[in-house]
């Protein structure tokens, strides 16, 4: 059984619909990409699986159905989700975000080595513990906020664009580092992402979403190495 | 210079009082961006439940602890009865329900309990400490130290617990605080209850020297509104200076500005509020928050 399996996933904001019944599956411990340009309902998919929008279908989730629970009963299944636009609390200091990634748990030697970690694992941000999130670079506020949804210890990671707005170089760092959350933590993740040559590179399983539906979906690898996918719907 | 220190104490407690509605308001605006109208009124009631438990024949401190705790039940019902269906309404839906339930708080206390003054017992012990020529009142000691002792709880609730960090969260982004797994309607929930009671605290503590009437928060609803504004309506600490500010100053004008007295001494901090929040419209220590893009 995989760890997230979703089967004709419909949802979309009031009378728009947007996404039209997809399906997609991510096994335990791998790294899914959701592959789409512009409006094709990348977003959309990470707010139905955590509850944010209203949502029909099936998510279920280690088996259990998540479609009709509240955002707060799914993340406590240990699903966390970094929004577009970073999801840390930009008038917090880092410390209190990490504080605040880790609220489920009550663990509190857990808790704290965890954060241990996350300095280990974001150097940056140890630097910067005491400043509010707001004031950090773009690229520390990705970290920052990867680092809030790993204080959860999740089983599993959504990712929504961590490209976006990032210099080339700091897209490189923050790809490297989910690789490396990945093979340290055995973390799965289910990243979406425009950027699909970098997302390709660090995926096992790949899906490619076009206004709304999955139109292809295999290995990372077969996706990659399909020069009609390529061209329709990657531009690459 | 005994008059000014004697003004100043005086100022200071009814500051105090001011203060402790003007937290409660600031505690509502910061997590939900809803400025409560009815704050003074859920206070004036919270002050009449404490006469009614006394009046049953329970001790004064008892009779105001349970009022407060009372307080705090209703003020998680009002929140999740009458303001929840509207928080993400304009601002004007909010500004009339809040009007409404302010009128409707009004009218329940007068129907139950009248129009007529009502002495509310004395919490304090008569009588006061003499230093030098200046006579501080216990009452006005025991109002400010509960003042401070309120302050200082929130604080550490906000700074060191779970529900405090949750609380705060809520305030700034509810979004990653959904993400994060808290319960989003139920911290807004409590922190309704804990307003209504700080306000209660405020209430209960003027009610001695305000007496008991329905309309016996008007005044102190006003003040309280202004301390808000002129602190920063997101800052618990700016509420409490500007609200002993207010307090001081106002007195202060009465007592040396011979024309003003105490009929005009109402409009002199409300000018001073005006001139400063010309120039710094978040107030004194409120956030203009600029993110980085």
């Amino acid at each position: 059984m995989s760890l997230l399996e979703v089967n004709n996933l419909v949802a979309g904001y009031g009378m728009v619909q947007v996404l039209n019944g997809i399906s997609l599956s991510v096994e335990d411990g791998e790294v899914a990409v959701v592959l789409g340009a512009n409006g094709a309902g990348k977003t959309t998919t990470l707010r139905a699986l955590t509850g944010m929008i209203k949502t029909s279908g099936s998510v279920l989730f280690e088996g259990e159905e998540m479609v009709g629970k509240k955002t707060d009963q799914i993340v406590r299944r240990r699903i966390a989700h970094v929004p577009q636009g970073r999801g840390t609390v930009a008038q917090m200091d880092v410390d209190e975000n990490l504080d605040l990634g880790a609220y489920i748990r009550t663990d509190k030697a857990g808790i704290a080595a965890d954060k241990q970690k996350m300095f280990e694992l974001f150097p940056r941000l140890a630097e910067r513990r005491k400043q509010s999130a707001g004031s950090l670079s773009g690229g520390e506020q990705q970290m920052l906020a990867i680092a809030r949804a790993l204080m959860m210890s999740p089983r599993l990671l959504l990712l929504d664009e961590p490209s976006l707005g990032l210099a080339p170089l700091i897209i490189r760092s923050v790809f490297d580092t989910l690789r490396q959350i990945n093979t340290e933590f055995g973390t799965t993740m289910l990243v979406v992402e425009q950027n699909a040559n970098l997302a390709l590179s660090i995926a096992k399983t790949a899906f490619v979403l076009e206004t709304g539906d999955i139109v292809a979906g295999g290995s990372a690898e077969q996706i990659a190495a399909d020069d009609t996918i390529r061209k329709a719907y990657l531009g690459i | 210079m005994t008059k000014f220190f004697q003004l100043v104490i005086a100022g200071i407690e009814i500051g105090s009082i001011y203060a402790l509605v003007a937290l409660a308001i600031v505690i509502i605006y910061a997590s939900t961006g809803l400025k409560n109208l009815a704050q003074g009124e859920m206070a004036m009631f919270s002050a009449f439940i404490a006469y009614q438990f006394h009046a049953w024949g329970l001790g004064i401190w008892l009779a105001l602890i349970l009022a407060i705790l009372t307080t705090f039940v209703l003020g998680m019902g009002v929140q999740q009865v009458v303001l929840k269906p509207v928080q993400d309404s304009s601002l004007l839906t909010v500004v009339i329900v809040t009007l409404g339930l302010f009128l409707g708080l009004n009218s329940v206390a007068g129907f139950i309990w009248g129009y007529m003054m009502l002495a509310f017992p004395a919490i304090f012990p008569e009588g006061a400490l003499e230093i030098g020529s200046v006579d501080i009142s216990y009452a006005a000691i025991g109002v400010f130290a509960v003042l401070l002792a309120c302050a200082g709880a929130l604080f550490a609730l906000f700074q060191f617990t779970k529900i405090g960090l949750a609380m705060r969260a809520v305030a700034y982004n509810k979004e990653t605080s959904m993400l994060v797994g808290v319960q989003v309607n139920r911290v807004i929930m409590v922190g309704f209850g804990l307003a209504a009671s700080l306000g209660a605290v405020g209430g209960i503590f003027a009610a001695p020297k305000l007496f008991l009437d329905p309309f016996m928060m008007l005044t102190v609803l006003i003040y309280a509104l202004a301390s808000a504004a002129f602190g920063g309506l997101d800052s618990p600490l700016g509420a409490v200076i500007a609200g002993l500010f207010i307090g001081v100053i106002e007195n202060l004008a009465g007592g040396y500005i011979g024309f003003i007295g105490s009929d005009l001494k109402i409009v002199v901090p409300l000018v001073i509020i005006l001139g400063t929040l010309l120039f710094r419209p978040q107030g004194l220590l409120g956030r203009k928050y600029i993110p980085r893009v």
